[in-house]
């Protein structure tokens, strides 16, 4: 029996692209907060808690980007130019705020224009990213192995929504994560934001939950058809018990749980597209089989992730252990 | 027609735009990272604080610049799709796993251990925060080795065939990745890498022995650096040499263009040293040639007959004026870099590297020869395949996106508005820290009276009080 490496490879890159969400999810969101936030002493801890760690999350979307030229060509090449303003606008704003990492520290005169970088750029990005999701969901039109539609199709009210959904939903990872990792005055406030944020998520989540299956048909029969209708009711449950740990974790001051609970919300919305989309790479008409590259592409690059996957995590976490804890406001290297 | 010839042209100045920018820093980084490891490695070999303080110094410059370097090759990832779709469908299955392997080897390498390199010392000692460091350092090879692979593959298609789709599928991964001219390039690169960083780092001590700052920092970093020239620039000048003899087996027209050889030479062709290239009437106009060198050179035979880009139908000739002048502006510099390199042999010799202002002030000027070299390199090399992306197998005009011109050069104009502010502010920053070099900690005695008079300066005692409180850290 052949192995069916495209499945395999759709699974490898939603699981990038998942963990680049979450995790560059939050590292977007302190940028996002930061206009709440006018100290700058705040700043300066929201900044450094996640400093030591932005760049490796940010590397999950180059292996999904790279990824995806590897092992489905077609899928990179009709959905880039489909989505080209969006992308655009979110390389645009991840330049913004990743130079805003290093040069903040550099100058006074100038800070101001950086933390304006910071936080502008990530809520561009995840705005743009918020957008390139909701035009993926409504489905590009191919002809001829290539984007058949106009430079403006991506624009709609439903992607819209989506735009302002992910932005809300980086807010709430950001706000969770200040909660973990800081003390005092800074993580009060970060939980009185949270506790919004995350009523807004679940509104924001549901309105474009209820969009969806009516965007197209194939959508609604998979999310009330029989077996599938299953997930309609086993997602939706799951959502409602991430959200109350997420508010009962605020309200009981607890550290990690809210983070945790947020996260869960996240791969819950997740699979839910995920659902809606298989088996397509593109909806409406290319599937995974369609758009995957030759075994021979396919099997070289799986070696080497089945191999590296496994250690990325490991150093990662090392990572992430070096710098457990609170920050302390006085420490890093600036 | 008209309008896709014009959305062709903007992609091409977009990507030559972005991944000229982008290029810049990581000839900078990989130079540099594999430096900030050696400082490293000595200061824990001869817990000498010197070494340390310099780690320190060029850490920080590091952090900048490898910065800048992510965001602008993050953009380079989406624009093959973005602007280059139909090369990235044809091409990916060949070219996609080789940077699929960059992210997964050089990538998460790099940025896994960046911020214990940058944040970690205290946290994880002396020796894993060494480890920390090489792995960084390591990481920017791996990066350059496999992108270089990809880039090569371009340029010397090798071990792939056709499917009915019309893609590019591997048939060899051996004859994919080491195809013809990817050794060749590789080493050319990362010498071209160090040899940058050499060169700024030589121009930052010499400018602070001038201003004499920090006479014993600047002295180390100023050595270390000539030393860097003084082998690397001849290794560099011969590597280059292999390289177009490698070009002239694999892409002749290149060659033809980059020594403006329009008219074949059956007997002997002569080294054009200088001239304007004349497209429309092949030839060079007032050439300052020297007989027969070119076929010395290429074929290691004064009489031996050399063909020109008149055995080559003229839709296929890459530009010549471009490829003529970057190729003479890299040699050039290489061999200005080679000569600075035997000067600082020379003063050495006589003991008086750390006093010639001359030979420091040429330092200074040389310091950002490197980054000139490279982009002319770059642009010899790629401007040289044209008309293709892929050397005899895709055409450029084939292989660009279906995107309205409006919406590409509406992309040109932000990127370029972007890139020069951001990375202008960048460049800014590198050079003030650069300038701040705190004064020595301790009076250097071999500075005689100049310094005794002195009072110690306030940065001084900060960066003192800091060392102190760093090598409490250094015995464990
Ligand atoms: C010879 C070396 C070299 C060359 C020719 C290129 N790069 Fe590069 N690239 C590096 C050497 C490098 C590096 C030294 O490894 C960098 C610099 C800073 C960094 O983070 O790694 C890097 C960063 C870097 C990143 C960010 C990685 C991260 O998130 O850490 C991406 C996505 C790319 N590059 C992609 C490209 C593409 C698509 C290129 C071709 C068009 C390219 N690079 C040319
Ligand atoms: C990093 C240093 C590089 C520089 C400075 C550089 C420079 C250039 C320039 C000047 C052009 C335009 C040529 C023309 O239009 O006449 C170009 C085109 C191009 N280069 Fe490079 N290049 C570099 C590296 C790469 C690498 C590493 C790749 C592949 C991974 C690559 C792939 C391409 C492609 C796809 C095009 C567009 C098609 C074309 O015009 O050839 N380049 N590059
Ligand atoms: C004087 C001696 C040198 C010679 C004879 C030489 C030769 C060459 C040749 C023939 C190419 C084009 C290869 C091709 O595309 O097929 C090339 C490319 C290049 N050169 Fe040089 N070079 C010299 C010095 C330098 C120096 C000093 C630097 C930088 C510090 C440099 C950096 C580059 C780069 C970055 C490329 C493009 C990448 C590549 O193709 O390797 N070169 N060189």
């Amino acid at each position: 029996m052949a192995i069916d490496l495209p499945f395999i490879w759709a699974a490898i890159i939603a699981f990038a692209v998942l963990a680049y969400v979450i995790l560059d999810g939050f590292d977007l969101g302190i940028g996002i907060l930061f206009p709440f936030f006018p100290e700058k002493r705040d700043r300066d801890v929201m900044m450094n808690s996640v400093a030591p760690v932005w760049d490796g999350n940010e590397t999950w979307l180059v292996l999904g980007g790279g990824g995806l030229l590897a092992v489905f060509p077609l899928a990179y090449s009709i959905i880039l130019p489909a989505l080209y303003a969006p992308i655009i606008a979110m390389l645009l704003g991840l330049i913004f705020r990743g130079v805003a990492f290093e040069y903040r520290w550099r100058t006074k005169r100038g800070e101001f224009l950086w933390n304006w970088a910071f936080a502008g750029g990530s809520a561009l990005a995840a705005f743009s990213q918020g957008i390139a999701l909701g035009a993926l969901v409504q489905g590009i039109p191919v002809v001829n192995r290539a984007y058949a539609g106009s430079w403006w199709d991506w624009l709609t009210p439903f992607s819209i929504a989506t735009g302002f959904a992910i932005l809300i939903g980086y807010a709430l990872l950001g706000s969770t994560w200040l909660i973990m990792k800081t003390t005092g005055a800074l993580a009060e406030k970060a939980r009185r934001i949270a506790l919004r944020t995350c009523f807004a998520t679940i509104a924001a989540m549901g309105i474009v939950s209820l969009w969806t299956p009516f965007l197209k048909p194939q959508y609604l029969e998979r999310w009330f058809g029989w077996p599938t209708a299953i997930f309609s009711v086993i997602v939706p449950a799951l959502v409602l018990g991430c959200f109350a740990l997420l508010v009962t974790g605020i309200r009981g001051k607890r550290d990690a749980q809210p983070f945790l609970a947020a996260l869960g919300l996240f791969v819950l919305g997740y699979a839910g597209i995920g659902i809606s989309f298989y088996p397509f790479m593109v909806p409406p008409s290319v599937t995974i089989w369609d758009a995957a590259a030759p075994d021979a592409s396919l099997s070289f690059l799986l070696v080497g992730a089945l191999v590296l996957v496994p250690i990325i995590l490991i150093y990662t976490v090392y990572a992430y252990w070096v710098f457990r804890g609170k920050v302390d406001p006085e420490e890093g290297y600036h | 027609m008209f309008d896709s010839f014009d959305a062709t042209l903007l992609a091409r100045i977009q990507f030559a735009f972005t991944v000229s920018f982008h290029i810049i820093f990581p000839a900078f980084s990989i130079g540099l990272a594999s430096y900030l490891a050696v400082l490293e490695a000595l200061w824990l070999w001869k817990k000498d604080q010197v070494y340390m303080d310099l780690f320190n110094f060029w850490k920080t410059i590091f952090a900048v610049a490898f910065g800048m370097g992510v965001v602008s090759g993050i953009v380079m990832s989406y624009q093959f799709g973005t602007n280059w779709s139909v090369f990235s469908d044809k091409a990916g299955p060949v070219i996609g796993p080789l940077m699929g392997y960059e992210v997964l080897t050089a990538f998460f390498l790099e940025a896994g251990f960046l911020g214990v390199m940058l944040f970690g010392l205290h946290r994880v000692g002396p020796r894993l925060h060494f480890l920390a460091t090489f792995m960084v350092a390591f990481g920017t090879l791996i990066s350059a080795t496999w992108i270089l692979a990809v880039n090569s593959w371009m340029q010397t298609p090798a071990g792939f065939g056709v499917n009915e789709a019309g893609q590019f599928i591997p048939i060899d991964w051996w004859k994919v990745i080491f195809n013809p001219s990817f050794p060749y390039r590789l080493v050319h690169m990362v010498l071209a890498a160090y040899l940058t960083t050499a060169f700024v780092v030589g121009a930052v001590g010499a400018w602070h022995l001038l201003k004499n700052t920090a006479p014993r920092r600047s002295r180390t970093m100023f050595s270390m650096a000539m030393w860097m020239a003084t082998i690397v620039a001849p290794i560099q000048i011969l590597a280059g040499d292999f390289h177009g003899l490698n070009t002239l087996e694999h892409q002749p027209a290149k060659v033809m263009a980059m020594e403006g050889h329009y008219q074949s030479h059956l007997q002997g062709a002569p080294l054009i040293l200088f001239g304007l290239p004349n497209s429309a009437e092949k030839r060079v106009d007032y050439a300052i040639e020297i007989p027969k060198l070119s076929s010395l050179i290429l074929k290691h035979d004064l009489d031996a007959p050399l063909s020109g880009l008149d055995t080559i139908p003229e839709n296929l000739h890459p530009p010549v004026a471009v490829v003529f002048w970057s190729f003479r502006v890299m040699v050039g510099l290489g061999f200005a870099m080679l000569g600075i390199g035997l000067w600082s042999l020379w003063c050495r010799s006589k003991g008086t590297l750390d006093s010639s202002d001359r030979l420091h002030r040429a330092a200074v000027l040389m310091g950002p020869s490197g980054f000139v070299a490279v982009l002319a390199g770059w642009i010899t090399t790629e401007v040289g395949r044209q008309p293709y992306t892929i050397y005899g197998q895709l055409l450029t005009a084939n292989s660009i996106s279906p995107i309205a011109a409006p919406a590409v050069a509406a992309s040109l104009i932000a990127f370029i508005i972007v890139y020069f502010l951001v990375f202008g502010a960048g460049t800014f920053y590198i050079l003030r820290l650069m300038k701040r070099l705190p004064r020595d900690p301790m009076p250097d005695l071999e500075d005689g009276p100049i310094r005794t008079s002195g009072i110690m300066p306030g940065p001084a005692a900060g960066a003192h009080a800091g060392s102190a409180h760093r090598s409490t850290h250094h015995g464990h």
